[in-house]
């Protein structure tokens, strides 16, 4: 079994507001092994990219560890963990946000590698051509800037930079989200293809169920700030167990008339969030909305398999 | 059933370093009355610019060159732009991908109801209010008469485009054009904003194009599509017939680069090789021949007119011999 590259326990991150404190995150556990993909998936404000920034070690947690490559990260400081960063790299959203738009796609690709001081100008450069041509652009895109180029370019720009410093753990936070439907299926192509030659580690944040099943071996549903279901990709897709997990399987609209899509969730107004309650979902939840133990009962995590977990008190029947 | 919208052989362009060049070339399509319509295409083929065509948004430098917009029989390109206004809002509406920009932040989200609703109707302030009260409940947001009093930034993305289509519909247009309005809502929202426009293009007998790049996005609303490339239409008709049997190359390999849960994950997801032409850099014959793995020499030689073939129209030379040998 491969070893674990990332290991969350117990992760928390809390924001203070004028009305007190909220909890972004809420004591999440998750890991990820070598050389597979972790797919985060859950809609905006649950949690996927704060979760992100604690593990790259942008933020920090207000509780919990974070262990990278057996190094415990959380209550480093920016100068003891920047060695780390040679390891860790991200790719974002923004094809054109995440470049320097005043520098070349040579500096831009270069950016890590000098920053680190690594090789010297020749060597650098004969790198900068390698990544270009294994991220699919030419010698001809060295000079251009990214305003020259278009979103796939860009991102696969971004890519390049990741992979300078030749990490082991590629975040990709919605990564292809900004992309067209062929642009976005050319890089995921890529990063499948740049996994299984350099052996990377994907943490994939997204909230596009498609694409998380397209790349991850393994799947983690967060909801406000909590896992509440996680599993391989079967289990996620073929018998999720988490009512909110199956709401958004069947809220994915589906370009295949083949398909006789299952009658669409029972969906509850958008109803305000009760703070209280033990389960977040219950104000969503067409079962669990009336039950007294959703808003009491804190329950742990039931496993149902090794890899297949879920907290919910009414769990769907398989 | 009558023609709501009518555009005719309508180009639009946009300068560029060798001279003016055409984003959308020679388009032409007709809606009928309570269609739910879909406009599919990438970034660039000239979905929004057609959107924008229809509102009269158009704006220097882009250029409306030639061709026709009937809305509801009225040739709107040849109406003064004081006309026109009588048609912006009541005749035909629009709602956005982003609707925290389509509102003002800092004025009540009531209020920028009121607005609109005192627009198109003389009423009192007292009456505009009670209406914009009941557009809300009418949009399924909850307790209306509280929500009026919000901020923008007191609501969620849902909530937001359920305001902005209140308002959308407050002229009581009888069409409206819905341009990425579930793009930037997470699935579960997407859902029930699908659902809302559903069925108010039901009560209403609203005529709704919908345009997006989400080809599930279209199956599920649309009941007929129009699928562009480069300025151009590719292929048209009935939702179901086009995304079960494409005949398009272009339509083929759109549908097949989708990535949704029903892809074989161990297999690369078929990609379309090139980019989109670029305004500056357009092909001679047919927009898409380039990326194209059917092209052939002819396909260079004059851009393809629509046909109807196999009751639906496709722009593409090859249409027969590539549908023939499909079968084969």
């Amino acid at each position: 079994m491969s070893a674990q590259i990332i290991d969350v326990k117990n992760l928390s991150r809390a924001f203070k507001g004028s009305g007190g404190s909220v909890l972004a995150l809420d004591s999440i556990s998750l890991t990820v092994k070598e050389g597979t993909t972790l797919a985060v998936v859950g809609e905006s404000g649950s949690g996927k990219t704060t979760a992100a920034r604690l593990i790259l070690g942008l933020d920090k947690a207000t509780g919990g560890s974070i262990t990278v490559l057996g190094q415990e990260i959380s209550q480093l400081s920016s100068n003891q963990i920047r060695p780390l960063r040679r390891e860790i790299q991200v790719v974002q959203q923004d094809p054109f946000s995440q470049l320097n738009r005043r520098h070349t796609v040579k500096r831009i690709i270069e950016g890590p590698m000098l920053a680190f001081k690594v090789g010297d100008k020749s060597s650098r450069e004969q790198r900068v051509i390698e990544l270009l041509e294994a991220v699919g652009l030419q010698k001809e895109h060295l000079t251009r800037k990214p305003h020259e180029l278009s979103g796939g370019q860009c991102q696969r720009v971004a890519i390049a930079r990741a992979l300078a410093l030749d990490p082991k753990i590629l975040i990709l936070d919605e990564a292809v989200s900004a992309l067209d439907v062929s642009v976005r299926a050319q890089v995921l192509n890529l990063l499948k293809k740049l996994q299984k030659v350099r052996g990377l580690t994907y943490l994939f944040i997204t909230h596009d169920l498609g694409v998380a099943h397209y790349m991850a071996d393994e799947i983690v549903v967060m909801f406000r700030g909590r896992i509440v279901e996680r599993g391989t990709r079967e289990e996620i897709f073929q018998t999720p167990r988490h009512h909110y997990t199956a709401g958004l399987l069947a809220s994915v609209p589906v370009a295949d008339f083949s398909i006789t899509k299952k009658s669409s969730h029972e969906v509850v107004a958008q109803a305000t969030p009760v703070k209280t309650d033990a389960c977040a979902y219950r104000s969503r939840c067409a079962v669990g909305r009336d039950k007294k133990d959703c808003a009491e009962k804190t329950l742990t995590e039931t496993m149902g398999s090794q890899t297949h977990g879920w907290i919910c008190h009414f769990p769907i029947n398989r | 059933m009558s023609n709501v919208i009518e555009v005719r052989n309508l180009t639009v362009t946009v300068p560029t370093s060798k001279g003016r060049s055409p984003v959308i070339e020679n388009l032409s399509f007709s809606m009928k009355q309570g269609e739910k319509l879909g406009l599919v295409g990438e970034s660039g083929s000239g979905k929004s610019l057609t959107a924008y065509s229809l509102m009269r948004l158009i704006k220097n430098p882009v250029q409306i060159d030639s061709g026709e917009i009937f809305i509801n029989g009225v040739n709107v390109l040849q109406l003064s732009e004081e006309d026109f206004r009588k048609y912006r809002g009541s005749e035909i509406a629009m709602i956005y991908q982003d609707p925290m920009s389509a509102l003002n932040p800092i004025m009540k989200v009531g209020d920028q109801i009121i607005e609109s609703i005192q627009l198109h109707k003389k009423i009192s302030h007292k009456d505009a209010l009670k209406l914009a009260v009941e557009s809300l409940e009418s949009v399924g947001i909850p307790e209306p008469e509280e929500r009026i009093n919000s901020y923008p930034f007191e609501m969620s993305g849902g909530m937001l485009q359920r305001v902005v289509i209140a308002i959308a519909l407050s002229g009581e247009p009888k069409i409206l054009i819905a341009d990425e309005a579930t793009t930037a809502l997470d699935v579960t929202t997407q859902e029930r904003v699908l659902t809302l426009l559903n069925r108010l293009a039901e009560e209403r007998n609203l005529s709704v194009l919908l345009i997006t790049h989400d080809l599930g996005v279209a199956a599920q609303f649309t009941d007929r599509i129009n699928v562009m490339y480069g300025g151009r239409l590719v292929e048209r008709g009935p939702i179901k017939d086009v995304f079960t049997d494409p005949l398009h190359p272009y339509t083929r390999a759109l549908l097949d680069s989708r990535c949704d849960y029903t892809v074989d994950v161990n297999q690369p997801i078929k990609s379309i090789a090139g980019q989109p032409p670029r305004p500056d850099n357009r092909p001679s014959g047919c927009v898409f021949a380039p990326r194209c793995e059917h092209a052939q020499e002819r396909c260079a030689d004059s851009a393809p007119e629509l046909r109807t073939f196999s009751a639906r129209e496709v722009a593409c030379v090859r249409v027969e011999e590539l549908a023939l040998g499909k079968k084969l």
